[in-house]
């Protein structure tokens, strides 16, 4: 079956990465995913902010044309992206008035549902059954996987099975080889869409996340979201000054963590991209066990 | 026949008052626009208690509900030029705590807009609104953001000019900046969504 794939427009710019490591594992497990042709912004933070018909407009219309280039699932590594189209499916599902009035403004027809796949339901559902051949290194470390809030609320669209304690993240790491470790931040919000327009915030509530993950012992934060991991990463100078200490953990994309367990070079996964250093978590990668 | 007059002067009082009042305050233009019912709301608090950033709220999330629930006159407009409503991310750990199940995210959602149509929001916010104002520009140029020409935008809407600019050289040698937009091929599909959409609220 061929398997749709919606990147987003941090995929394509700020967040590379995560898109060259998805690709990477993909491959490296014989799984091919082929781009929604003409695919466009979900509309994020701000379309819901500024208008309501756009929200539901601006995903709609990649939903649409993912459905007449018929595929019945699509891929959508991005948390935001994901809450966009999921959110835009299950309002459009829930009542036709609104279903009509967007048609009328995407001149498209809502016909046939696309299944989206969140990162966790394509490693669940394509990577994971065949892996265990494929992973060939451990990825010898304490994770605190972070889930933030896009995956987990609301609970109507929720991508994780528990809302306050999910372990999807926390399963595909041990998967790797890594101890995934509890702790309180879990689910907590980094900032998100203030990233740029209230950097302070963002430096505040993320400094929280990173000083408890540290706290509690862990060596690195994996993430599944361009806005986390760009917020955890890239605002860590704005952090410090915020917390007033040195706090050095990487954070990984859950397919970079994948890829190294792989075997895949550290570049392919893009891990020469990041802000704080990832050279610990290359270090630490050790020979499976037998 | 004196005493049926009052009665029946009482009944078309209360009457007027409550269509009067269904159609006419800010309460109810919120739950018809939303869907939610504000008067689900039994104040326990939960909302405010779990918010990341109430404490850099100028009215608590609860007291959204509760003052839209008095319906007290000044109310709208001190809800609708509060800092608040601009703050809320919509992370939701609001409704996921919410015993009732009011879902604020969509009632802020429609305060935002509501605000920025009345021409209320507050001062202290108008970096975030041009923030997503340029975002939505670079979407309705290239049905894609554009995150160089998002930040140029920002930039000069905000007259933040020299924020993050020791960020540019760091991410173009990670290969993070594209200097030119990706844009969609169907570039009219687009502008034609933002024209309708633009149309329909305007109407």
């Amino acid at each position: 079956m061929r398997i749709g794939y919606y990147p987003g427009c941090s995929l394509e710019g700020s967040s590379k990465e995560y898109n060259d490591s998805l690709f990477a594992v993909a491959e490296r497990c014989g799984i091919t995913l082929e781009t929604i042709k003409d695919w466009n912004c979900c509309g994020a933070s701000a379309a819901h902010n500024l208008n309501h018909d756009l929200a539901l407009s601006l995903p709609a219309r990649s939903l649409a044309l993912a459905a007449s280039q018929g595929f019945a699932e699509m891929v959508v590594p991005c948390a935001a992206c994901y809450s966009r189209l999921a959110g835009t499916q299950n309002e459009i599902s829930n009542n036709v008035a609104v279903k009509t009035k967007i048609e009328g403004f995407i001149d498209l027809k809502l016909s046939a549902e696309v299944k989206i796949l969140t990162v966790f339901e394509f490693l669940q559902k394509y990577i994971f059954p065949v892996a265990d051949q494929y992973i060939i290194k451990k990825l010898d470390q304490k994770a605190a996987c972070y889930y933030g809030c896009l995956y987990t609320r609301p609970k109507e669209i929720a991508a994780v099975e528990q809302i306050e304690n999910p372990m999807e993240m926390d399963d595909a790491m041990a998967k790797a080889g890594a101890t995934p470790i509890d702790w309180a931040f879990k689910t907590e919000c980094c900032g998100a869409g203030l990233s740029v327009s209230r950097t302070d915030i963002v430096a505040k509530l993320s400094g929280r996340i990173i000083e408890d993950a540290v706290d509690r012992g862990a060596e690195s934060i994996v993430v599944a979201c361009p806005m986390c991991h760009m917020n955890l990463d890239m605002r860590r100078p704005e952090i410090k000054r915020q917390l007033k200490k040195e706090l050095d953990i990487p954070v990984l994309f859950i397919t970079q963590a994948l890829g190294l367990s792989m075997g895949i070079p550290a570049f392919n996964l893009g891990l020469d991209k990041h802000y704080v250093s990832t050279d610990e978590v290359i270090n630490c990668l050790a020979e499976k066990e037998a | 026949m004196k005493f049926v007059n009052i009665v029946e002067t009482i009944k078309k009082n209360i009457v007027h008052q409550s269509t009067h009042h269904h159609a006419d305050t800010f309460k109810s233009k919120v739950e018809e626009a939303t869907g939610v019912n504000i008067s689900h709301c039994y104040q326990c608090g939960k909302c405010t208690a779990g918010c990341p950033l109430n404490e850099e709220m100028d009215i608590m999330p609860n007291q959204i509900l509760r003052m839209l629930q008095a319906e007290m006159p000044g109310h709208e407009e001190k809800i609708l030029s509060s800092l608040a409503i601009w703050l809320c991310l919509g992370c939701d750990t609001c409704y996921s705590r919410c015993p009732q199940e009011v879902l604020l995210s969509k009632v802020m959602d429609f305060l935002r807009q509501e605000s920025i149509r009345q021409k209320k929001v507050n001062p202290k916010a108008k970096d975030i609104l041009k923030f997503h104002q340029a975002f939505l520009n670079s979407i309705k140029m290239n049905g894609k953001l554009h995150e160089v020409g998002l930040t140029i935008d920002y930039k000069l809407r905000s007259l933040n000019l020299m924020q993050d600019v020791m960020l540019a050289p760091s991410m173009a040698a990670k290969g993070k900046l594209a200097i030119f937009p990706h844009k969609v091929q169907n570039t009219k599909a687009i502008a034609e969504i933002f024209r309708k959409v633009s149309e329909d609220s305007h109407e």
